[in-house]
């Protein structure tokens, strides 16, 4: 038996709010990586997917006339900005499931039990975590979509592919763990991204442009979350930068870069006021 | 002086009441038993104490500090060792450890000192740099019970810390719980082992129905029984009638001052005697009834009888009686944040 005195180190050092809320973020940001790398086979197939998305619509429609996506761009470039905005949807959309495994398993109890300076460090690694993976995945995106001539944004593209990523992430991230945490279970919730995933890319101009639908798609499009992060990132790849040209043709006006930028953050902020009174409720 | 005080408990899930009221005071450094069978109350009173589930109404005090409107302070001075245990299996033990130690704000240092401490003395060290998802359930318990102690809490709430455990993982968890107790550390600790309540113990409340109906140092509870027990048996199989007539007959003779049917041993009955001297006249009178006497023994009282003197059965069949009632189901999902 050892001869330590168990009870005898120091008791833990007074430190600052902000020092230990970014350490409780840290450490549990640290967590969902190490099980990342350790079941890298989620990570590859969020790599893969996407990919194969690109080299496959990609090819559908690569006979395609020249003229028939607006502004004359081909369809591989048309089609890499509705990728990498449904790869980071779908990716935030399962924000949620670690947590909602966290709580089916008591883990968060575990959590919940530990002092925490608060408890929002739970939902900040959540976003750390999605929000880099939806990079690492937007990167591989546009590489591979470089690689097929596909083109690539400016310096200044590639900054408005990222906030606007930021943008969607946060809200897309905010719901799915508003979901978690209002759901019963795992199997309620995979339900849901199951349902939502593709019908809301469908009904988004990731695919097409809303010119290309009928009415009542068209409308279902333009009001669609997706689109207002697609369009200024194709605009991006566009080349053209001016985030006040009109971007989208929707059946109830026009939008520009900025209008859509400006609909995304509303949602964003919308969507986090929204599931806060739940947040507090069950991490109380 | 009591470190943590709880009173007047109220606690219901959807029409099922878990806890009527139940008052508690545990004295600094002692190591306190909650005895109870399964669904007697015991877990949600831990959950309440570590801050996981709100009270409908009572009061949690810990350390002077009221758990409900300063829950934080609470959560820094204990320790929570909860019955099922969570770990995440990616993880290493060592990692699950540091996790822990920055949720509880130790600087890098204290942590992975007190992680190599502990690691040492609850022998961990030949496996803490495995996945936890390889661990035995002995592991997890250990490496759980590490984790509640990385802080050093003032209190250390364990709920059923050895159930299912093998033979050594009881054995080293004991021991670090004595020694823990030597040092100070207050321990509250809710097991349905009554020999585990026994051997650790300072003091004991029994649980039943979600209400502490005992409470007392093991010999005081055990004390106030007033004597030896005495179990009987008239037959193999005994009927309900014919133990019912018995316990008349013995009811009368002086010397014997509480008469008990246990059901579930084959209507055999539990009964406390002044001394044993009045075992020979305890005899004569069954044999002038002419009742057999197929088996007679008498024993010190132990925590069962204890149980059994105050709610009017055993452990056992209380847990079983609990067992048919319960709705797991129900119970977890209630749980679940």
């Amino acid at each position: 038996m050892s001869s330590f005195d168990i009870t005898s180190t120091t008791q833990p050092l007074g430190r600052s709010y902000l020092s230990e809320i970014t350490q409780e973020t840290l450490a549990l940001t640290k967590r969902l990586f190490l099980q990342l790398f350790r079941r890298p086979s989620t990570l590859i197939a969020g790599l893969l997917q996407p990919l194969i998305w690109l080299l496959l619509f990609g090819a559908l429609f690569s006979n395609a006339p020249d003229d028939l996506m607006p502004g004359g761009i081909s369809y591989g470039r048309f089609l890499g900005a509705g990728v990498i905005v449904f790869t980071a949807f779908s990716g935030a959309l399962n924000a949620g499931l670690p947590v909602m495994f966290d709580r089916e398993f008591g883990f968060l109890n575990r959590l919940l039990v530990a002092p925490l300076r608060s408890r929002s460090s739970i939902v900040f690694a959540s976003i750390i975590y999605i929000t880099v993976i939806s990079f690492l995945q937007s990167f591989a995106i546009m590489a591979t979509a470089s690689f097929l001539g596909y083109g690539t944004p400016g310096l200044g593209g590639f900054v408005l592919v990222l906030a606007t990523l930021l943008l969607l992430v946060f809200a897309v991230t905010a719901l799915s763990l508003g979901l978690a945490f209002a759901l019963p279970g795992h199997i309620e919730l995979i339900a849901v991204i199951f349902v939502a995933n593709l019908p809301l890319l469908f009904a988004s101009t990731a695919l097409a442009p809303i010119s290309f639908m009928p009415t009542w798609l068209g409308w279902l499009a333009a009001l669609n979350p997706l689109t207002f992060a697609i369009e200024p990132i194709r605009a991006a790849y566009s080349g053209s930068l001016d985030l006040g040209t009109v971007l989208l043709h929707a059946p109830y006006g026009d939008m520009t870069g900025y209008g859509c930028l400006r609909v995304l953050l509303v949602l964003t902020f919308g969507l986090f006021l929204l599931i806060r009174p739940l947040l507090n409720r069950k991490l109380a | 002086m009591s470190l943590l005080k709880l009173k007047d408990l109220v606690k219901s899930y959807g029409s099922v009441q878990a806890l009527k009221g139940l008052t508690l005071n545990v004295p600094e450094g002692c190591l306190y038993g909650l005895l109870g069978p399964n669904g007697a109350g015991k877990s949600t009173t831990l959950r309440i104490i570590s801050t996981l589930l709100a009270p409908d109404s009572g009061q949690v005090m810990v350390s002077g500090t009221d758990a409900l409107l300063d829950p934080l302070s609470v959560r820094r001075q204990l320790g929570y060792v909860a019955q099922e245990v969570a770990i995440d299996k990616i993880l290493t033990g060592k990692e699950l450890l540091q996790l822990q130690g920055d949720l509880y704000h130790l600087n890098r240092k204290q942590r992975d000192l007190r992680i190599a401490e502990l690691t040492t003395r609850l022998d961990m060290k030949n496996w803490i740099d495995r996945r936890c998802g390889s661990y035995s359930g002995g592991m997890r318990r250990r490496l759980d019970l590490a984790s509640g102690l990385l802080h050093q809490p003032k209190l250390l709430v364990l709920d059923e810390p050895t159930v299912g455990l093998d033979i050594e993982s009881r054995s080293v968890i004991w021991s670090l719980l004595r020694e823990l107790q030597e040092k100070g550390t207050t321990i509250l600790l809710s097991s349905h082992y009554l020999e585990e309540v026994e051997a650790l113990s300072d003091q004991i409340a029994i649980i039943d129905g979600g209400k502490v109906i005992a409470e007392g140092t093991p010999n005081q509870l055990k004390k106030r029984l007033g004597g030896d027990r005495v179990t009987l048996r008239v037959r193999e199989f005994s009927d309900e009638d014919e133990s019912l007539a018995v316990r008349e007959l013995l009811q009368s003779i002086d010397g014997v001052s509480e008469v008990v049917i246990n059901r579930s041993q084959g209507f055999s009955l539990n009964l406390l005697i002044d001394d044993v001297s009045i075992l020979p006249q305890l005899r004569n009178h069954l044999e002038k009834a002419e009742f057999e006497i197929f088996a007679l023994s008498q024993s010190r009282p132990s925590l069962d009888d204890v149980y059994l003197q105050a709610t009017g059965k055993t452990l056992m069949d209380a847990e079983l009686e609990i067992a048919g009632k319960r709705d797991v189901k129900l119970e977890s999902k209630k749980a679940m944040r």
